[in-house]
Order: structure tokens, then sequence, then C-alpha cells
């Protein structure tokens, strides 16, 4: 059911999205990250593709960090969902290339973010150089820009932990990659 | 079976492995809070490609194994990691040491393998490269830190950097493999030279001085391991072994 494939998507293969494929890509996109479950992996570009071929689907997924702990319980959300779509025969694919980037995610995923109390990615992703430089990470408990960083990795690996030197609260910020 | 692309990918995902299951002993023991869970979500990332590159590694072989057998089932003159990476921890500062010479490498392989003619191994490399650099600035900023820190901080640094040199060369030396899959593989002989001007610039700006020229550890990707490498796999094996096929 869930198969690991590393390579690029062929783009020989690339074709219109049938109606099956855009009312199951709805219904798959709202399953939860649940490490951060007011973000659907439509929010955060981790659902890459839903394709549709006679009876068959095929749910293309892409891991934020290599060693996300949440993919297991996304790719299980998944199969849940299609199950409960009636969809008897279907795969579940995860692929590395290209890179999940934070630049995929949404701004409606970003408000959410902000909501709930984390503040969302900024600044350029980083690749084949330093990490992304951060000139202010705005508190998103009450604003204020005046905030320091406490640590480079928070509570999961795609989050940095900082604090608000205004109201003194601590707060996760996603980290640009 | 490609014997080559086999072993070195394997040789790879034995890095990322044993690094990882290095940095997990620092959870819950690390000097403070915030660094239990940085050393952790490191190591975890470092998981992450190994899996990958294990899960890789026995398709290459399509012999039946899975990631899982590669990591649990082997014994010691299997796996072919960089001596560095199962060295003891120490203390902070000797991890630390390690981080930045480990994770520096590892940031050089993996930004020229996504140039790599296998679209697997560069697919690895291109989401792996991202997390490293975060990596090499963790261990920058706490190299910078405690080097030009106190006095105490400064001898410690001091030390781990000159503890773990030895086993610098070995992660920077050709061969006949790498050499046999020109395209596929990187030769970090080619990358040496950045990596040295990299990690000195760091290591002078804390005020530490650059270890000199000393005695290399060689055998690591030859499966001849220091006396560590035994402790450390049967921490890493022994519940899989012991409970042969167990799910939960």
């Amino acid at each position: 059911m869930t198969r690991q494939s590393l390579r690029p998507p062929n783009p020989s293969q690339a074709h219109a999205p049938s109606a099956d494929a855009l009312r199951i890509r709805e219904a798959v996109g709202q399953v939860l990250d649940p490490e951060v479950p007011v973000l659907t992996i439509e929010d955060l570009g981790v659902l890459r593709d839903v394709r549709v071929d006679g009876d068959r689907v095929t749910v293309v997924v892409t891991p934020t960090y290599s060693g996300c702990p949440a993919m297991d319980v996304i790719r299980t959300r998944i199969g849940d969902t299609l199950d409960e779509l009636g969809v008897a025969s279907y795969e579940i694919e995860t692929v590395l290339a290209p890179a999940w980037t934070t630049d995929w995610m949404s701004d409606d995923g970003k408000r959410k973010l902000t909501e709930y109390g984390i503040a969302p990615p900024t600044g350029r992703r980083a690749v084949g150089g330093p990490v992304a430089l951060t000139l202010t990470i705005r508190c998103p408990l009450c604003g204020s820009p005046d905030t320091s960083e406490l640590s480079r990795f928070g509570s999961t690996a795609c989050k940095s932990l900082w604090r608000c030197n205004s109201c003194r609260e601590p707060f996760d910020h996603f980290k640009a990659i | 079976m490609n014997t080559d692309l086999f072993a070195y990918t394997l040789r790879l995902g034995d890095d990322a492995l044993v690094a990882a299951q290095r940095m997990g002993e620092w959870i819950a023991n690390a000097p403070q809070l915030e660094e239990d869970v940085a050393l952790g979500n490191i190591g975890l990332d470092q998981l992450g490609q190994a899996r990958s590159l294990l899960s890789y590694a026995a398709e290459i072989e399509g012999a039946g194994r899975t990631e899982d057998d590669l990591a649990y089932l082997r014994d010691e003159r299997e796996f072919t990691n960089l001596l560095i990476c199962e060295r003891p921890n120490g203390d902070f500062a000797v991890t630390i040491a390690r981080l930045l010479y480990f994770a520096t490498y590892q940031h050089l392989l993996y930004d020229a393998l996504q140039g790599s003619s296998d679209e697997t191994l560069s697919g690895v490399a291109g989401k792996a490269v991202k997390e490293v650099a975060y990596h090499v600035d963790h261990a920058t900023q706490w190299v910078l830190r405690l080097g030009d820190g106190t006095e105490e901080s400064h001898r410690r640094m001091q030390a781990g950097l000159d503890q773990l040199w030895p086993y610098t060369g070995e992660m920077l030396a050709s061969d006949d493999l790498v050499g046999r899959l020109a395209g596929v593989a990187v030769d970090p002989s080619g990358f040496a030279d950045e990596w040295h001007r990299r990690v000195r610039d760091v290591i002078e700006t804390s005020t530490c001085a650059a270890p000199e020229a000393s005695y290399q550890h060689t055998g690591g990707r030859d499966g001849r391991h220091t006396e560590a490498m035994g402790y450390l796999l049967a921490e890493l094996q022994h519940v899989a072994r012991s409970h042969p096929g167990a799910t939960w």
C-alpha cells in the first residue's frame, strides 16, 4: 500500500486532473499534520499529486524533513480518508525530489500557523549555503518585533525556539528551509 | 546487483545511522533542555537520511532485505561507516567538535551529490543538504561560544577539536570505490581543501588553534572499527535481535 520512491516524477506522465482526481485531492488535502494540527497537508505542500488511473488512485506525498516522524501518521490518515471515500485500490507514494521547501506553504497556511501561536517561515530558504538569514521574527502572540532566539532547534526539527521580549512568552518559529 | 552502488549507498547510510545513534545518546543528558532538543532533532535528521539510504541500498541489493535488516542484523565488520561517527560522545565539546567536522563534510558531500547521475542519490542529497546546513550552523555557534567563552570552556573546546582531528583524514580520502563510480559518487578528496578552509575559519574565529597534522586513523570503510563500535551496535541492535520480527 505504501511505496517509497525517491525518483522525481516523470514529466511525460503529466496530465490534466480528472473530476475524480480533484474530488479525491480535495478530501485527502484536508488531512491534518499531527504535529501542527491546524495545517492541512495541502497548506504545507506535503501533498504533491493525486492521480487516478481507472480504479487505481495514487497519492503522492513528500516529507518536510528526511526524518519527520509525522509522515507515518499522515500516510495512515490518507489511507483512512481514501477508505472512507470508498476507494478500493490505492497507493501512497513518497517522493523526495524535488525537496520540500517552506516556499510551498500557502499564505492561508501561514495565517493559520500565526493564529495557532507559531511564527511562520520568513526569509530565503537555505540552499547549498549558509542557513536562511532572519532579521526579526514577530511574536505570534502579541505581534512585537522585539524577540530573541533561544535555540535553533525547537519542539520538532522544522521549528526553532524563540522568546518574546515584550510579552515574555516563548514561541515556536517554523524555520525556512 | 550493482555491487559498487550498493557498497557506496550503504557506507553513506552507515555514516548517517551511526552518527544518529550517538546523537540520540544525548537525549536527557545534554547540558541544557534546549540542547536535548537540538541534538535529538539533529539525530532525527541523520536517521531520516539513513533510512532513505539504507532503503535504497536494500532495493539495489534486491535480496529481500529491508532497511531494518541492514540496520539491525549486520555485524560490526559489515558496517562501513567512518570511524569519526562511532567515537564516543565524550563531553559536550567533543560532540560539538565532531558535529563541526562531520556536518561540514556531509554538507560538502551532499551538495556535490545533488549532481549525481543516480537520481535517487541525487534526490536524497537534495533533501539532506538543506537539513545539514542547520547542523553546521549549530556546531559553528557552539564552537564560537565555547572557544571564545571562559578559560574552562576554551580548554575543553580545544581538547575536543584535538581529540577527533586524527579521525578527519578518513572522511576526506579517496578510494577505489568512488573512483569506479565516477559521475555517480562524490570523491571527498575533491572538496578536502574547502573542508579545511571552512573548519579552520570557524576554529580560528573561536580563538582555538587549528589542530596540527597528526597520525590519521583509517579502517571504517573496510569494516575495521574502533573498540567503541561493538558497544554501540549492542545498544542499537539488541532489542531487534532479542525479539526477532517483533512489531508494535
